[in-house]
């Protein structure tokens, strides 16, 4: 099947890193355009440069902040960026105020950085469901580091794995004992862990917890022990500069280590395995559930197991023998 | 297909820091359904043409209590036509005076609120005026 016109100069602006036509094709995917889904898989191809990097951590942490500090310093390296920022949607209207923007629109007019806010629409896992198809778009759009910024976590949202290759955990001082940091969850899906305001009361007592977590954890298989970086407060320019070069650095140390050991396949492979069990959602459950509401059926089937004339499991299995012939 | 999500910027142009106004406005915007990008207080026109266009809104609306309207508001309706991106509307709101609402509708401002308007009238105002651009 050939392309349109309008679908090779598409390609042809992406791959330019025209932001109009990129920041179109992101809506659309995001409001699952089926020509959208289509304009990704010409894309598809070009994938697979950029360095995903992944920021994750509690609501106001600072992660939008040490985004920002990061671009500057990626920036001055001559690197392209890429941000995607997620915030929240209500559960109730469906609306969403998106402000990570806030601390980055210094950055707003270099041609060089391309930051898109998203609201996560209901997914669960501190990401927004469009976040791996914006990652592609950054990605052919020649951005070198695409940074993703999470919701405000807690302990479990670990979703920001399966879409980077880099993950920072952003710790603040004085969130809780001791036990917190040997929880499973968010706390071992760090690459590097930041000990951000580290100038506050208590980031001494946050880095030997950290340390004596890290001493008992098994070694990983590229060796690479995450390293702890303390960074104090914004308005000691001075030494938050050194600490935000050091967490650049680290950033690129990683990079290299996953290159350099292989593991970046590894990586990428298990990004592979998300997006396709993504995509086989979409492409199997969605159109069930549309037929079943759009039919009534679903409201009938929860009629019956409200009267207990069925359960939600008989509901399913009836339900799946039916359309997965 | 799901429907189309309104998505609003909302913005302070200027020297301005008074921004109680647009917070309010952007929660309202939330509690409507839409998608708001609120990027702060002291922005240039530049600034916010370029954030409109990469966060693909459908609609900015601009809020000024300094004065200088006059020169922002035309500014980033300006910066949007040069960057091909007349089709996202621009609104605006603050302290206006009446006589400068003819120069700010020329200048390609769809509407103008001051101080007084209902929130639940600017909302209807977005629901009628604006669809999520194709």
């Amino acid at each position: 099947m050939g392309n349109s016109p309008e679908e090779t100069e598409q390609l042809r602006k992406i791959r330019a890193g025209d932001v109009r036509t990129a920041s179109r094709l992101i809506r659309n995917l995001e409001d699952g355009l089926p020509e959208a889904k289509s304009s990704l898989k010409r894309i598809f191809p070009h994938t697979g440069r950029a360095h995903v990097v992944g920021i994750t951590g509690a609501p106001g942490a600072g992660k939008s902040t040490l985004v920002d500090s990061l671009i500057s310093s990626f920036r001055s390296n001559e690197k392209t960026v890429g941000v995607l920022a997620v915030d929240p949607t209500s559960p109730f209207t469906g609306g969403a105020i998106l402000g990570d923007r806030i601390r980055m629109q210094r950055h707003a007019e270099d041609p060089g950085v391309f930051v898109r806010s998203l609201a996560t629409r209901g997914a669960l896992g501190g990401l927004a469901k469009a976040v791996g198809d914006a990652v592609h778009v950054m990605d052919v759009m020649g951005k070198e580091i695409v940074m993703v910024e999470t919701v405000g976590t807690g302990q479990q949202e670990v979703e920001i794995i399966n879409h980077s290759h880099t993950v920072i955990v952003v710790l603040v001082p004085g969130m809780g004992d001791e036990i917190q940091a040997i929880k499973a969850g968010i706390m071992e899906i760090a690459d590097i862990f930041v000990i951000n305001k580290a100038d506050r009361d208590g980031a001494a007592q946050l880095m030997n917890e950290l340390i004596a977590m890290l001493n008992m954890a098994p070694e990983s298989a590229s060796g690479w022990r995450p390293p702890v970086i303390r960074i104090g407060s914004v308005f000691e320019p001075v030494p938050f500069g050194e600490s935000v070069a050091e967490l650049s650095a680290a950033i690129g140390d990683h990079y290299r280590r996953l290159v350099e050991t292989g593991l970046l396949g590894d990586r990428m492979r298990r990004k592979t395995m998300v997006e396709i069990h993504e995509a086989l959602r979409d492409a199997i459950l969605e159109p069930i559930l549309k037929g079943l509401t759009e039919s009534g059926e679903m409201e009938q089937i929860a009629g019956r197991v409200l009267r207990k004339e069925s359960d939600p499991y008989t509901a399913a299995e009836e339900i799946a023998r039916r359309c997965l012939k | 297909m799901a429907e189309r999500t309104i998505r609003i910027m909302v913005a302070k142009p200027g020297l301005d820091g008074h921004d109680r106004g647009a917070r309010v406005l952007a929660r309202s915007f939330r509690d409507a359904g839409f998608e708001v990008i609120y990027t702060g207080c002291h922005q240039s026109p530049e600034q916010i043409a370029a954030a409109a266009i990469q966060e693909d809104v459908d609609l900015v609306g601009l809020s000024c209590l300094s004065g200088a309207h006059r020169y922002l508001f035309p500014r980033v309706v300006e910066l949007l036509r040069q960057q091909g991106a007349a089709d996202i509307t621009v609104i605006g709101g603050g302290i206006i005076p009446d006589q400068d609402f003819a120069l700010l509708t020329d200048a390609g401002i769809k509407a103008i609120f001051t101080p007084g308007a209902k929130l639940d009238a600017i909302v209807a105002w977005v629901r009628t005026n604006i669809k999520p651009r194709t």
